[in-house]
């Protein structure tokens, strides 16, 4: 083969493997990306029935409840107008506690209730997840108060195994 | 008034370095020795003032001193002293000190082992690391000065984030700030090539070594972070496509790609503005990780800080670093002969298509992490992309790339025949056929197909390199002719076998303990006792139990294989007394093929039930025991002769000899 015939072949061979990763890529992307939304928002039912979101806001004081197998939670997630039942069945992340904020991951159920299969929790009692401190209605002074200074946040994953 | 000394002799710092960054350079055009020469003693002046201020900070959280803020938000006079040492580094302002401490080292180490360099070449490369101590020094001194003095000063420290409190986290940190300042280095000497219009194989051998050291440390301080995440967060994960995880993986693929590319350049005068373009990627991905977890524009595990003064800082930094150099690159590069010829199959086709299946993975793992931010700003909605994406990506591409790597290591420069690799390699690839077929059955694989694939690559890769080996032994004398190869002059050879071997030994890690992972949830009583892949787990209640700074409550476990009891395991859940951060502490039985893992949840009742955690983790060592054999490969081949004394290996070598007449 001569050079250029060469060098058309590689650049063409190029050509096609990136193109079928990006295809591949944003195939993917689409049944793998979850859509954050506020309790007003999925009780205004703008959040997907059948698919997987991310539910964020602040934990309402008072609400965490343990279930008689000692496994599942629930509790109830606030913008500071509408509230959506959570239940989760693990173990929180250390720095889940009431009245701080918090983004789970999962899929809403026919009752109403948020089953999480995925509990993010703040890092330090100053930080409020970006998405949730943008969620979160103006009254909410406490809110106000909690805005990120030092981020991070924390995860309880069970059924992660990687 | 030492804090005071540390922002001084920062601020000499900064000076020396833009003195650094312009007459050398300026000298090197017009060919004035005297300017020249500056580079070196200005460089050593810089790393000396540079550790100054480091000391200075040390100091003042060994002290106690609250007066200075940084220390007052991090520390606390009950820390035990090595986390006060540790905790220097463990935020914002305290790691950017570390960074450009190591950006001067670095700076001070290519002065010392520069000797057979041409002097414009040392006078370019350390300038333009005095451009990226500039910028550097800058952020720091005008964003996030870790001097700055607190009035009235308080009494108390509020701690390091407990997180931080614990060894994995006091020496992740240094390694991977080594391997993305040691980057710079390959940037530099990129850059430095680039000004003076000459990519040549000289050039290639030069930044060789450099790049390699960089990715030692890289390599070692990834899999020393995964290792921290695995024990410390208490929920036994070892990687989580993690924003942060991800900046520091990119440079890594990246860096990978590139000591192979310059395998070509060195060898073979081929891939030359390929490797430049690597070397420039590698760098700018290292700074985009900074930005990434400086600026706090994502939401991730390790996010110390969100200021938009400091984000913006970086990004207008990491543009004029990465426009700048791809002007430059876009200016030089085209005049760069091509060079090095070579066919279809080739040992260069092979690590061409290394070099690509790297970048195209980058290029997936800088699409997803950068996703949330682009559907953001296009109003899509805000969206986190899923790990399980990040592993079917890796899934696509990374086997293709283990498949190579069989192959490729035993295959000529510039033309193979591949009747003839057929013929070296049908034993090891019929056997490879032979054993995934085994791994096939359900005994073995679980019913996962991609379990028999996982292990069957890797006996590809370990079986392929051990033929490799075998016919490069094969003709030696005896054992002294073996023992005399391994341990005389071909270290590189060795080097690359090890780290490739390290390769398979991930994937064993990888593949097993993603699929056979036992991970349960459990509720338990005082007495009672659990069973997870075999084991059985007899919890004896939990009792309280004080550290320095923490209360904690101790889970009291006894493991046993059939009636044998193997471990007691104590588990703790601790909470810090300054601001009452509750802390997860597991416990871990380590094996070489299975760790256990127990970590406590909470309370249940007050009867003493816990809801805690146990895991089986099957063969996970092997995923950091891979990155160590990865490491080590790295220093094997950097005690090659050939980097020992460079003057003998450029008599031997006519491509280098050429490329190298001295100023």
């Amino acid at each position: 083969m001569k050079s250029r015939q060469k060098r058309l072949m590689f650049v063409s061979l190029g050509l096609v493997g990136v193109a079928a990763a990006a295809a591949l890529a944003l195939s993917a992307l689409r049944s793998n990306i979850a859509y954050f939304f506020s309790p007003s928002q999925v009780m205004a039912k703008e959040a997907p029935a059948d698919h997987v979101f991310r539910l964020g806001g602040l934990v309402e004081t008072g609400t965490l409840q343990r279930q008689s197998d000692g496994l599942t939670l629930t509790f109830v997630v606030t913008d500071n107008a509408e509230k959506v039942k959570v239940s989760y069945t693990g173990i929180l992340p250390d720095l889940f506690s009431e009245g701080s904020g918090v983004v789970t991951k999962g899929k809403l159920g026919g009752d109403g209730v948020f089953y999480a299969e995925d509990v993010l929790a703040k890092h330090d009692e100053e930080y409020m997840p970006p998405e949730v401190a943008a969620t979160l209605k103006p009254h909410a002074d406490a809110a106000a108060a909690l805005n990120a200074a030092q981020a991070g946040s924390q995860r309880a994953a069970p059924g992660v195994t990687q | 008034m030492i804090p005071e000394i540390g922002h001084f002799a920062l601020i000499l710092t900064l000076a020396l370095a833009v003195v650094q960054a312009i007459f050398p350079l300026v000298g090197s055009y017009t060919g004035s020795r005297a300017w020249m020469e500056m580079a070196r003693p200005l460089a050593w002046g810089q790393f000396t003032f540079a550790l100054i201020a480091f000391a200075a900070l040390t100091q003042a959280f060994l002290t106690d001193d609250f007066s200075v803020a940084y220390v007052a938000q991090n520390s606390n006079s009950l820390m035990p002293q090595i986390y006060k040492v540790s905790a220097v580094w463990g935020a914002h302002e305290g790691s950017l000190l570390l960074w450009a401490m190591m950006l001067a080292g670095w700076g001070a180490a290519v002065a010392r082992f520069s000797r057979n360099l041409p002097l414009a070449m040392v006078a370019r490369v350390l300038s333009v690391q005095g451009m990226i101590t500039i910028g550097f020094l800058l952020f720091m001194l005008l964003t996030s000065n870790p001097f700055d003095r607190l009035f009235p000063m308080p009494v108390e420290g509020r701690d390091l984030n407990p997180l931080l409190q614990d060894f994995g986290l006091a020496v992740h940190p240094p390694m991977l700030y080594m391997g993305y300042v040691g980057l710079s280095v390959a940037f530099a000497f990129a850059i430095a090539a680039l000004m003076g219009g000459r990519l040549d194989a000289a050039w290639a051998r030069w930044s060789r070594p450099w790049t390699t050291v960089a990715w030692v440390f890289l390599t070692l301080g990834i899999a020393l972070g995964s290792w921290w995440a695995y024990y410390e967060l208490g929920w036994g994960g070892w990687w989580f496509w993690d924003p942060v995880e991800n900046a520091s993986l990119m440079p890594w693929l990246v860096a990978t790609a590139l000591i192979h590319s310059l395998a070509v350049t060195e060898k073979r005068g081929a891939f030359k503005s390929w490797t430049v373009l690597l070397a420039i990627s590698a760098f700018s991905l290292s700074l985009l990780g900074t930005f990434l977890v400086r600026s706090g524009v994502l939401t991730s595990v390790h996010a110390f800080a969100t200021d938009p003064t400091r984000g913006t800082f970086i990004l207008i930094f990491l543009c004029i670093v990465i426009g700048g150099s791809l002007v430059l690159y876009a200016w030089r590069a085209p005049s760069v002969s091509s060079g090095g010829n070579f066919d279809l199959v080739s040992r260069e086709s092979f690590l061409l298509a290394n070099n690509l299946l790297l970048t195209l993975f980058t290029a997936l793992v800088l699409f997803g992490t950068l996703a949330p931010l682009i559907y953001e700003a296009m109003d899509w909605g805000k969206i986190s992309v899923g790990f399980p994406w990040f592993n079917k990506m890796f899934l696509a591409v990374m086997p293709i790339l283990a498949l190579f790597l069989g192959v490729g290591h035993l295959t000529r420069w510039k033309h193979d025949e591949p009747a003839r690799l057929v013929r070296q390699l049908w034993i090891a690839a019929v056997l490879t056929l032979g054993l995934t077929g085994l791994a096939f059955l359900p005994a073995v694989s679980g019913g996962y197909w991609l379990v028999p694939l996982g292990l069957g690559l890797a006996a590809w890769i370990t079986l392929s390199h051990l033929t490799g080996l075998y016919d490069r032994l094969r003709h030696k004398r005896g054992l002294s002719g073996v023992l005399a190869d391994i341990t005389s002059n071909s270290r590189s050879y060795y080097g690359m076998l090890l780290a490739h071997l390290g390769v398979a030994v991930f994937i064993v890690g990888v593949t097993l303990v993603s699929h056979f992972g036992v991970e349960k949830d459990v509720r338990m009583s005082p007495g009672s006792s659990q069973e997870v892949a075999g084991f059985r787990f007899q919890f004896d209640g939990a009792t309280p139990a004080n550290g320095p700074n923490y209360k904690a409550w101790r889970g009291h476990f006894r493991v046993f294989q059939g009636d044998r009891q193997i471990a007691t395991l104590e588990p703790e859940k601790r909470s810090y007394l300054s601001g009452g951060m509750p802390m997860t502490e597991a416990a871990i039985l380590p094996g070489l093929n299975r760790d256990l893992y127990v970590s406590l949840g909470e309370p249940v009742d007050n009867k003493g039930d816990w809801a805690l955690r146990l895991y089986y983790k099957p063969y996970v060592r092997w995923i950091w025991l891979g990155s160590i054999f990865m490491g080590l490969g790295g220093i094997l081949t950097l005690s090659d002769r050939r980097y020992r004394s460079a003057r003998r290996a450029e008599g031997l070598d006519p491509v280098g000899a050429a490329g190298t007449a001295r100023i």
